[in-house]
């Protein structure tokens, strides 16, 4: 009887959690530009590894390999927002996205001023290093 | 905090690198005898000895610069913070999936400025991952100068839209001070909210 309830509950995860692996990969298709593209390549998985491995705990039925899936879930939380990060640094900085999918664009003028203030430096101090605009 | 003494925080004055002290290190070790302890899946009080032997080894040979803490941590107000951080995570999850599915290509984002209160590293890191966690919304760039967090926010039509993002993320970091933050940023948030519930009545 509660065999059958817990395979029901590990089942409905696993389905749910392959979902957000199918919601992020028509995420990669259909998302305009590389920028938004990278929300569906690292966040779905957040949710869709939770439910996997709450569905692997359920049916392992053994307490000591809850840690482990607990400790693979925080090294994924701790991973996937910098990789998202660095991608999405080096893709703004290297102009990979399409400026008519945003709405506004607050960080374009501190990269612009910067970069004058950068062009400036390199005429009058040629070898400054530039540690004022983000570290 | 000065931020200038923020900036050089990870340097002493002759320019060598600071060490963060034992007890700095304390909840670095803990976690990390905790790990062990999964890995092995045995928390055996042996075990966790030999681990946390490993970890004080770790810490001596790859030094890492102090990691400053508030001193204060509520835990009840932690719990909290995970349960409504997981229903976010659920409810954003399904969010970016219909976007995906019945919006694609003409999904519209922006990129949001969002100026902290916090001076701590430690804060403004917690933000960003939280809020990177969370689907919809990830950290560009960071000026760690003034703690400015530049964001990519997923499914933005309007500037509404957009003010709507940067009180989310204040939010966030709202209820992280009050978890973990200074006494002084706690003391600040509440004079930040009587002068606004002063201008609303």
């Amino acid at each position: 009887m509660w065999d059958t309830i817990i395979d029901v509950i590990a089942g409905t995860f696993m389905i749910l959690g392959c979902m957000m692996s199918l919601a992020a990969g028509i995420g990669m298709l259909r998302f305009p530009d590389l920028l938004s593209r990278l929300h569906a390549a690292t966040k779905p998985q957040v949710l869709g590894l939770l439910l996997l491995l709450s569905a692997l705990a359920l049916e392992l039925r053994s307490w000591s390999v809850v840690p482990v899936l607990i400790l693979a879930w925080l090294l994924q939380l701790l991973t996937a927002p910098i990789s998202a990060h660095m991608v999405g640094r080096a893709g703004y900085r290297t102009r990979h996205l399409k400026r008519e999918t945003l709405v506004t664009d607050e960080l374009a003028a501190v990269v612009a001023a910067a970069g004058e203030r950068e062009d400036h430096e390199n005429v009058t101090k040629p070898s400054t290093d530039r540690t004022d605009f983000i570290d | 905090m000065s931020q200038d003494q923020r900036l050089n925080d990870a340097k002493d004055e002759q320019g060598t690198p600071q060490h963060a002290t034992l007890r700095q290190e304390l909840p670095l070790l803990v976690g990390m005898m905790l790990v062990w302890g999964a890995l092995w899946q045995d928390f055996a009080p042996g075990n966790l000895v030999f681990g946390l032997l490993i970890s004080l080894l770790l810490v001596r040979v790859f030094r890492l610069p102090p990691v400053i803490l508030s001193g204060r941590f509520n835990i009840l107000r932690a719990i909290g913070f995970i349960g409504i951080f997981l229903w976010d995570v659920v409810r954003a999850s399904f969010e970016v999936m219909y976007l995906a599915i019945f919006r694609g290509p003409r999904t519209t984002s922006a990129v949001v400025a969002v100026e902290l209160r916090t001076e701590s590293d430690l804060l403004v890191t917690f933000v960003g991952h939280v809020l990177t966690l969370v689907p919809g919304s990830y950290i560009v760039e960071v000026d760690r100068r003034t703690s400015t967090l530049y964001l990519h926010v997923l499914n933005v039509n309007s500037t509404q839209d957009a003010e709507k993002a940067r009180a989310a993320v204040l939010k966030i970091e709202e209820r992280l001070i009050r978890i973990m933050g200074t006494k002084e940023e706690l003391a600040a948030l509440a004079t930040e909210k009587s002068s606004v519930s002063k201008e609303e009545g």
